[in-house]
C-alpha cells in the first residue's frame, strides 16, 4: 500500500513483562540501506528475531512485499524464502564443511528434501559460487574448510552466504565485530555493493563502521525508534545523546 | 562410457573398498560353509555372522540419523523388531498351516477350511489361551503383504512420531529420551498376551521356511547369510550416495547448527522426519532379515538397552563415517557374543575372579566412555584416509 518492502507496524514484544520492542513503527523500501544502532538491550536483536519468526511479537503486525503478506505465522525457513536473509552476530557457517559446500548450500535453488537429495552439481552454480567467492576475497579458499578460516573470513563467508540466497532484505548484526581496519573496510564495501540492488539493515555498535557506510540510521531505546536521519542529525539529537551517555 | 554409479564409486573409494571387502567375505564364508565348502565353518557361526551383517545394517541407518543428522534415536530396535514380526508373522503362520495340513491328510475324516483355519489358529495362540486370529493377523497367509508391512508398519510408526516431535521442536536429549519411551511403551504393550503377537512368547520356529522342510539349515541359512550381505552391501551404496550428495551436506549442517539452517530457508523438520522415517525403514528391513537367522523374537528384543546398545557400536566405531558404523557393529557385537557366550577364559584373582559374562558389561560402558572421551572418531577414525569424505 505504502510501497515499503517491509512494513512493522505497532510491534511490541515483551519478556517476563519487559518490554523488548514497544509500539515499534518503521518502513523499510525497496533498494534502501539502513543502519540501526541503540544501547544496549535496545531491542536491536529482538527486531531481526521478530521478523526472522525467531520470536512472535505479542501485538503489531509485520507485513512483507507488494502483495503485504503477514509474515507472523509463518515459519524461520519460510520467510528466509520469501526473500529474507539473516547474519548473526556470531559467524555462524557449518565448520566442518568446504566454503564451497556452505555457499552451494546458500544458493537459491529448490529446498524440498527430494530436491535436494537428486540435486546435480552444474556449471551455472559453481559460476555463481566462483563469482560470489570472488566477490567476498574467497576464491582461494574454496576448497577449504570454513572452520579454518579467519575470523573475518567467516564473516565474510556468511555475507556470501546470504548474497547467495539473493534476498531482497539483508538484516545484517554487527558485521564488523572483532574485525581490522582493513577487513572493516572490505565488509563495507561489500554491504554497498549489496544494497545496490536489494535492501540492507545493518546492527551496529561501531560508529565509525556506521559513518562508512553512509545510510541512513534509525536510532532504538527501550523498544521504540527514539531519532531517524543521517547519522550527523541523530548524534546532534539531543534525546540521543543523553541516552548514550545515559543521562 | 561409464555410467555415474561407476563415476560415484571411483570418486568416493570408500565405497568401493567397502563393497569388494563385502563380496570377497561372502565368498569366503560361502566357500568355508558346511553347506558348499570344506565345512569349515559351522552352521551356527554362519547364522552369527548373519545376524551381525543385519546388526551391520541398522548401525549404518543410525550413523545416518545421529552421525551425520544428530539425531541421536535410541528407539530404532524398536525398528528392527517390527520388521522381525512383520516377517515372523508369515513365517509361522505358513509353517504352521503346512503342519496343520499335513496332520489332516491323516485324518480319517477330510477337515474343512475352516476346521484347518482352527487348528492353525490353536497351535499358534494356545499358548496364550486363544484360539481366534487377532485382526493383524489377517494378511499374514500372504507374503508379498508381510513383506509390503515390514516397511509400511515401521515407516508410519517413525513417521507419526517423528512428526510429532520434531514439529514441536524436540531436540537432544529430550529426544533421545522421547524415543527411549516410544521402545519402551512397544516393548511393554507385546508383552502383554492379548496384544496379538503371543506376548513374551514371541514368536518363534523363524528358522524354518516354509516349503523348504527338506532343505537342510546348512543351506537356509547361508541363504539368508547372502541376503543379508546384499542388503548390507545395497544399504550401504544407498546411504553413501545420500551422505555425499547436497542432502548430506543439508542434514551436517542440520547436526551443527540446525537455526542456522532454517535462515537458510530449509524446512529443517521436514529433513529430520526423511531421515528418521528412511532409516527407520532400514532398520526395519534388517531385522526381517535377522529374526528368521536368531530363529525367534519376543518384545524384549525392544527393550530399551538394545537402542541403547545400538548407539555405542556406532561411537565406538566412530560417528559420521558409514564403514565405522559397520566395524563397530561388527566388532562390539561379535565380541559380545564371545565375552557372554562363556568363551572368553575367566581371570582368577585369588579369592575373586572376574567372570567375563558379567564384566563384559563394565568392560563395554568403559570403552564407550574412553572412545567419547580420547578418540571420538572411534575405530573408523583408522580408515579415514581411504575416503575424503569423511569428517576431519
Amino acid at each position: 500500500m505504502s510501497g515499503a518492502l517491509l512494513e512493522v507496524d505497532g510491534v511490541s514484544v515483551s519478556f517476563d513483562g519487559f518490554k523488548a520492542i514497544n509500539a515499534l513503527s518503521f518502513n523499510i523500501y525497496k533498494g534502501e540501506l539502513r543502519a540501526i544502532i541503540g544501547p544496549n538491550g535496545a531491542g536491536k536483536t529482538t527486531f531481526m528475531d521478530i521478523i526472522t519468526g525467531k520470536t512472535r511479537p505479542d501485538e503489531g503486525d509485520v507485513r512483507w512485499g507488494e502483495d503485504n503478506i503477514s509474515l507472523l505465522n509463518k515459519s524461520e525457513s519460510d520467510i528466509a524464502c520469501l526473500g529474507i536473509g539473516r547474519k548473526f552476530q556470531k559467524p555462524t557457517v557449518f565448520e566442518d564443511q568446504s566454503v564451497k559446500d556452505n555457499l552451494t548450500m546458500a544458493l537459491k535453488n529448490k529446498r524440498s528434501p527430494l530436491a535436494v537429495l537428486f540435486y546435480q552439481r552444474n556449471d551455472e552454480d559453481q559460476q555463481k559460487v566462483a563469482e560470489l567467492a570472488a566477490d567476498i576475497g574467497l576464491l582461494e579458499q574454496l576448497a577449504r574448510r570454513a572452520g579454518d578460516l579467519s575470523h573475518g573470513q567467516k564473516q565474510w563467508l556468511e555475507i556470501g552466504m546470504l548474497l547467495a540466497q539473493d534476498p531482497q532484505l539483508l538484516l545484517v548484526d554487527e558485521p564488523a565485530a572483532g574485525m581490522t581496519v582493513d577487513e572493516r573496510n572490505h565488509t563495507v564495501a561489500l554491504l554497498k555493493k549489496a544494497a545496490k540492488s536489494r535492501a540492507v539493515v545493518v546492527v551496529e555498535h561501531d560508529m565509525d563502521f556506521i559513518r562508512n557506510l553512509e545510510c541512513k540510521v534509525i536510532v532504538l531505546h527501550e523498544g521504540s525508534v527514539l531519532a531517524e536521519g543521517s547519522l550527523d542529525h541523530v548524534t546532534k539529537d539531543q534525546t540521543v545523546v543523553d541516552v548514550y551517555l545515559g543521562r | 562410457m561409464k555410467g555415474p554409479l561407476t563415476l560415484f564409486l571411483l570418486k568416493h573409494p570408500s565405497a568401493l573398498i567397502f563393497l569388494s571387502i563385502l563380496a570377497l567375505f561372502t565368498l569366503l564364508v560361502s566357500l568355508g560353509s558346511e553347506a558348499l565348502g570344506s565345512g569349515f565353518i559351522s552352521t551356527s557361526f554362519i547364522k552369527t555372522l548373519g545376524k551381525t551383517l543385519c546388526f551391520c545394517l541398522i548401525a549404518i541407518a543410525m550413523d545416518l540419523v545421529w552421525g551425520y543428522c544428530g539425531i541421536l534415536s535410541l528407539g530404532h530396535f524398536a525398528f528392527f523388531g517390527l520388521g522381525g514380526y512383520m516377517i515372523g508373522m508369515w513365517l509361522m503362520y505358513e509353517r504352521t498351516r503346512l503342519i496343520v495340513v499335513e496332520a489332516a491328510q491323516q485324518a480319517p475324516l477330510p477337515l474343512s477350511a475352516q476346521e484347518i483355519q482352527d487348528a492353525i489358529g490353536t497351535q499358534i495362540f494356545g499358548v496364550v489361551g486363544g484360539a481366534d486370529f487377532p485382526l493383524i493377523w489377517g494378511f499374514s497367509h500372504l507374503l508379498s503383504v508381510q513383506l509390503l508391512l515390514i516397511l509400511l508398519v515401521p515407516g508410519l510408526l517413525a513417521l507419526i512420531f517423528g512428526w510429532l516431535a520434531f514439529r514441536s521442536r524436540v531436540t537432544g536429549v529430550y529426544l533421545s529420551i522421547l524415543t527411549q519411551a516410544m521402545t519402551l511403551a512397544l516393548s511393554l504393550y507385546l508383552f502383554q498376551n492379548d496384544s496379538g503377537l503371543r506376548g513374551n512368547n514371541g514368536l518363534s520356529g523363524l528358522q524354518n521356511l516354509p516349503g523348504h522342510e527338506q532343505t537342510p539349515q546348512a543351506l537356509i541359512s547361508l541363504w539368508f547369510f547372502w541376503a543379508s550381505a546384499f542388503a548390507l552391501g545395497l544399504g550401504y551404496l544407498l546411504l553413501k550416495l545420500i551422505v555425499e550428495s547436497k542432502m548430506g551436506n543439508v542434514i551436517r549442517a542440520i547436526r551443527d547448527d540446525e537455526a542456522r539452517v532454517r535462515f537458510l530457508g530449509y524446512h529443517v523438520e521436514t529433513y529430520k522426519l526423511f531421515i528418521f522415517t528412511l532409516t527407520a525403514i532400514l532398520a526395519a528391513i534388517a531385522g526381517a532379515l535377522y529374526y528368521p537367522q536368531a530363529g525367534i523374537i519376543n518384545p524384549a528384543e525392544m527393550a530399551p538397552i538394545a537402542s541403547i546398545y545400538l548407539a555405542v557400536w556406532v561411537a565406538i566405531g566412530g560417528r559420521g563415517r558409514l564403514y565405522g558404523a559397520v566395524i563397530g557393529a561388527a566388532f562390539v557385537s561379535l565380541l559380545s557374543s564371545w565375552f557372554t557366550g562363556g568363551q572368553a577364559p575367566d581371570i582368577a584373582l585369588g579369592s575373586y575372579s572376574i567372570k567375563w559374562v558379567d564384566w563384559w558389561q563394565v568392560l563395554l560402558g568403559v570403552s564407550f566412555v574412553a572412545v567419547t572421551l580420547y578418540a571420538p572418531k572411534g575405530i573408523g577414525g583408522l580408515f579415514d584416509h581411504f575416503d575424503k569424505g569423511a569428517e576431519k
